[in-house]
């Protein structure tokens, strides 16, 4: 119970966050972006003030042996850079050009019950399964050998 | 045109940031939005609770501040109907394969100096820069 309370204040945090700051707003992330039109730099303001917070209190957590709720810290395994990670990124923002919404923004802005953001949310949940379903497929071909 | 905030931007990228030191504190996990969701998704990984309240609270924060204060959350969604369907496929599949999004890699990973997030930001900015260059300024707006 402990658990469902507190994230789902710790999402109402994020949600806050993301609605004051601009990006639940496609038109300043894509004004963002338009350095050869209409720049509106607030997002670098974002980037910023999210980084001095977690930078500094990342570093004070992870001293710690465990979180308050569970038995140990859940970080990303070491991999190397590879070329899911660039060309999947490289994707991502074609898409985040095209559209305005990214998943930290997009999810927000369903909360304010704007067409636009449910159907960009049912595209992208789309995307995610299709991409999984390809992932799967090619693990599993080349598991068995076939090609 | 859209209004320049840097106090606002820079008050809620703070806030952004406290909920992903507030997630890792309690429960030791990243604030990345793709992760989150995607593993609610069907078929939803075994720890699937947290993330549905998490994404709860997402979703619940700006109608609960308008709902409260009576503010105006500005909001404006100038792509038309076909790209916005386009660009959120788009999006699914790209944060599929590159493990994260602007706030798994561009907040968590980077504050963490995290090598494979520092190369995924890199990444994105520069493609959404030039998506967007390619979109108002070669084609002439969508």
């Amino acid at each position: 119970m402990a658990r469902i309370v507190s994230a789902l204040l710790i999402g109402l945090v994020f949600g806050a966050g993301i609605a004051l700051s601009g990006m639940a707003n496609p038109a300043k992330i894509l004004n963002f972006f338009d350095f050869a039109g209409a720049w509106d730099p607030s997002l670098a303001f974002v980037m910023a003030g999210a980084l001095a917070v977690t930078a500094p209190g990342y570093a004070l957590i992870l001293k710690r042996r465990a979180p308050a709720l569970d038995t140990g810290f859940h970080l990303p395994s070491g991999k190397g850079i590879d070329l899911p990670l660039i060309a999947g990124s490289a994707v991502f923002g074609i898409g985040w050009g095209i559209s305005g919404f990214c998943p930290g923004g997009a999810i927000p802005a369903l909360g304010l019950l704007e067409t636009d953001a449910v159907t960009f949310v049912a595209a992208m949940v789309a995307g995610i399964l299709v991409a999984r379903y390809l992932r799967n497929a090619t693990r599993a071909r080349t598991a068995t050998g076939a090609a | 045109m859209t209004e320049f905030t840097p106090f606002l931007s820079l008050l809620g990228g703070a806030l952004i940031g406290l909920s992903a030191v507030l997630l890792m504190a309690v429960h030791g996990r990243i604030a990345g939005m793709t992760g989150i969701l995607a593993a609610i998704l069907p078929p939803p990984a075994r720890d699937w609770g947290w993330r549905a309240a998490f994404l709860a609270g997402a979703v619940a924060a700006p109608a609960a501040m308008i709902a409260l204060t009576g503010a105006t959350i500005p909001f404006d969604s100038p792509v038309p109907t076909p790209w916005l369907v386009a660009g959120g496929l788009i999006v699914g599949i790209g944060v599929t394969y590159g493990s994260g999004c602007t706030s798994g890699h561009g907040v968590c990973g980077m504050a963490r100096l995290s090598p494979r997030s520092i190369a995924a930001t890199a990444t994105f900015m520069v493609t959404t820069a030039l998506t967007v260059f390619v979109v108002r300024h070669v084609i002439g707006g969508l």
